[in-house]
């Protein structure tokens, strides 16, 4: 169950084109896991002209130490918000809502799990390739980005995983192209059992797809536009196929981040798809 | 402590604000959802709804745009998950309802009849009248009240019917009087007002729904203005005043301006437990003002120019009584 926390910036650190946040949490640490998220407010709760929550994947935990609990997360610089939050300073009060949303499905058995990361959307990877490692999982990285400036987490992958590959589309690092590039000579040389994925959408769609096409099931995190966090605003919807084979708009708050890939209609976001339950009957008649 | 709303009594005179709460459950996490006066519900239609395409949200100065459309699962779920979890828990319930034609209000009316646990119904008729080239049933005042007639008929008599009104409208007085002749027993003041936001990347609207309902601090003012006019003309009907609520202070403001209660809605999204806590604050500043009654500062804005006002309290607060 999520929490409402203060916490107090400890540190913050530039890794990239990113800034990587340390704050105190408490409570938080202890029941967070790979895949969960933290909403945090921007500005003063009474006064800020911000009033939307800032989400960002969780990075890492600490349960203990001088600080107490802290959670780490990863802050691209992209607009008011976010900028804010990375003029923070050692000290600086802020408020955090988390653990929230769905974290990833660990295997039961010491499987071989492939994790596939673009730009910061490797964030929460690290954890979740630290919790498969204890598991017995092998576990190899894929990381990629537009440009080198623009990877993640690279370093923590070489020191877990049994491979890492990375791949940018200019070619200023690693293999030059997209992850999906390498993804399937990787997934057959380490016979891939489950894929683990986090980043943009077109991205995910693209490593849903080669999974699907191998036959393996992939777990995706999605990167959608959130009001609350918490599931009340229904802002951060996207068409899922349910268990019962019909599509619904679901919350990726709540109901995700973490989705199965073969169940979201990847090509239909942005829309409501005609046979969504309760989609428009018509066009023309404003719903 | 209890508030009086057209004759229920609620453990307090903080709501949520419907469509920013959904039914509840997930706020409850972070506060005890029966220690606020209600919990006002998502409005809901007769049949499930899928809303509109992303994007549905864009930020804006103090405040927010949404064009959901209305999604949701129908009132035969929501009756039996929803409201079922609403009463098992305790929490008092205001159902919000909508609907694309009056018949449809009046058929979910006639649903709600056969059910009980809940306190209220809340009438969303700020939406688009399907048989009326998609004109806002808020926006004139004979669709208002048509549709207000129509579940005032429908529902159990003991159960109160508040009509939300939309600010898009020339006369907002009007409506609320035509509403409170159709059979009104309360109002909810205000619903979102229309805006637009353009996205100079895309140079596309940022909404997929275009046009979206504007929320946040950013409407409280003509949420305080709206709230004025309709007590001018209407002295003694129960109000829940709401639009742009994030504090006990600007709680205690919608009281003075006329309500009886308030809603938070889009505070919510910023602060979970923001209604437990406007409810605290607004307690503390009614005391510190010399109140020993919420019910004694509704309408106090409204008084004679030269009424001597009620001295602010010294020495040791007594938190008022609610009623």
């Amino acid at each position: 169950m999520p929490v409402q926390v203060r916490g107090e910036v400890v540190s913050l650190r530039r890794a990239g084109l990113y800034t990587v946040l340390t704050v105190t949490a408490p409570g938080v640490p202890e029941i967070t896991r790979p895949g969960h998220f933290a909403a945090i407010a921007i500005g003063d709760l009474d006064s800020s002209g911000l009033i939307l929550r800032r989400a960002f994947s969780i990075h890492g935990v600490q349960s203990r130490g001088i600080y107490g609990g802290t959670i780490d997360l990863v802050i691209a610089d992209s607009g008011p918000g976010t900028h804010w939050l990375t003029q923070r300073r050692r000290g600086d009060a802020l408020d955090i809502v988390a653990p929230l949303g769905r974290p990833f499905s660990l295997p039961r058995d010491p499987v071989s799990c492939a994790l596939v990361g673009g730009g910061y959307g490797a964030a929460p990877l690290v954890m979740l390739a630290e919790h498969l490692r204890e598991r017995g999982c092998r576990v190899d990285v894929v990381l990629g980005a537009s440009t080198e400036d623009k990877l993640f987490g690279v370093l923590d992958a070489k020191r877990i995983a049994s491979t890492v590959t990375i791949t940018t589309e200019d070619g200023s690092a690693g293999v030059p192209g997209r992850v999906t590039d390498p993804l399937v000579d990787i997934m057959a040389r380490a016979n891939t059992d489950v894929v683990y994925a986090c980043g943009p959408m077109g991205m995910l769609a693209a490593v849903a797809d080669v999974a699907s096409q191998a036959g393996i099931l992939s777990q995706c995190a999605v990167e959608e536009a959130m009001a609350c966090g918490i599931g009340v605003c229904m802002s951060c919807v996207l068409p899922v196929i349910g268990d019962d084979g019909i599509t619904r708009m679901v919350r990726s708050c709540v109901e995700g981040p973490v989705f199965r890939g073969d169940r979201v209609r990847w090509a239909d976001i942005g829309t409501v798809p005609p046979d969504t339950l309760g989609a428009p009957s018509s066009e023309g008649i404003p719903r | 402590m209890t508030t009086q709303l057209a004759g229920i009594d609620l453990p307090g005179p903080v709501l949520t604000a419907s469509g920013c709460a959904a039914a509840g459950k997930e706020l409850d996490q972070f506060f005890d959802i029966t220690a606020i006066g209600a919990v006002v519900t998502k409005s809901i239609m007769m049949e499930p709804r899928s809303g509109r395409a992303t994007p549905r949200m864009a930020e804006t100065p103090s405040g927010m745009l949404n064009s959901i459309g209305l999604q949701g699962p129908g009132i035969e779920a929501f009756l039996e998950h929803d409201l079922a979890w609403l009463r098992e828990r305790g929490a008092r319930v205001i159902v919000s309802i909508a609907g694309g034609t009056t018949q449809e209000f009046e058929a979910i009316a006639h649903v709600l009849r056969q059910h009980d646990g809940f306190d209220a119904i809340e009438v969303n008729i700020s939406c688009p009248n399907v048989s009326d080239r998609g004109q806002v049933f808020a926006c004139r005042a004979d669709s208002a009240a048509g549709v207000i007639a129509s579940v005032r008929r429908a529902s159990d008599p003991a159960i109160p019917i508040f009509a939300k009104l939309s600010p898009d409208v020339t006369d907002i007085a009007t409506i609320a009087q035509a509403c409170e002749r159709a059979g009104a027993d309360g109002l909810s003041l205000i619903n979102t007002t229309l805006g637009m936001v353009i996205d100079v990347t895309t140079m596309r609207p940022a909404l997929a729904g275009v046009t979206g309902g504007l929320s946040g601090p950013a409407i409280r003012p003509i949420a305080v203005r709206c709230l004025w006019q309709v007590r001018e003309v209407l002295p003694d009907i129960p109000i829940i005043g709401m639009g742009g609520i994030r504090n006990g202070s600007d709680a205690f403001e919608f009281i003075l301006a006329g309500a009886s209660a308030v809603s938070v809605g889009t505070t919510v999204f910023h602060d979970p437990s923001a209604p437990i806590r406007i409810q605290n604050e607004l307690a503390s500043l009614a005391a510190l003002r010399g109140f020993t009654r919420l019910r004694d500062a509704v309408s106090y804005a409204h008084r004679d120019p030269d009424q001597a006002r009620v001295e602010d309290a010294d020495g040791d607060l007594e938190l008022p009584e609610w009623v």
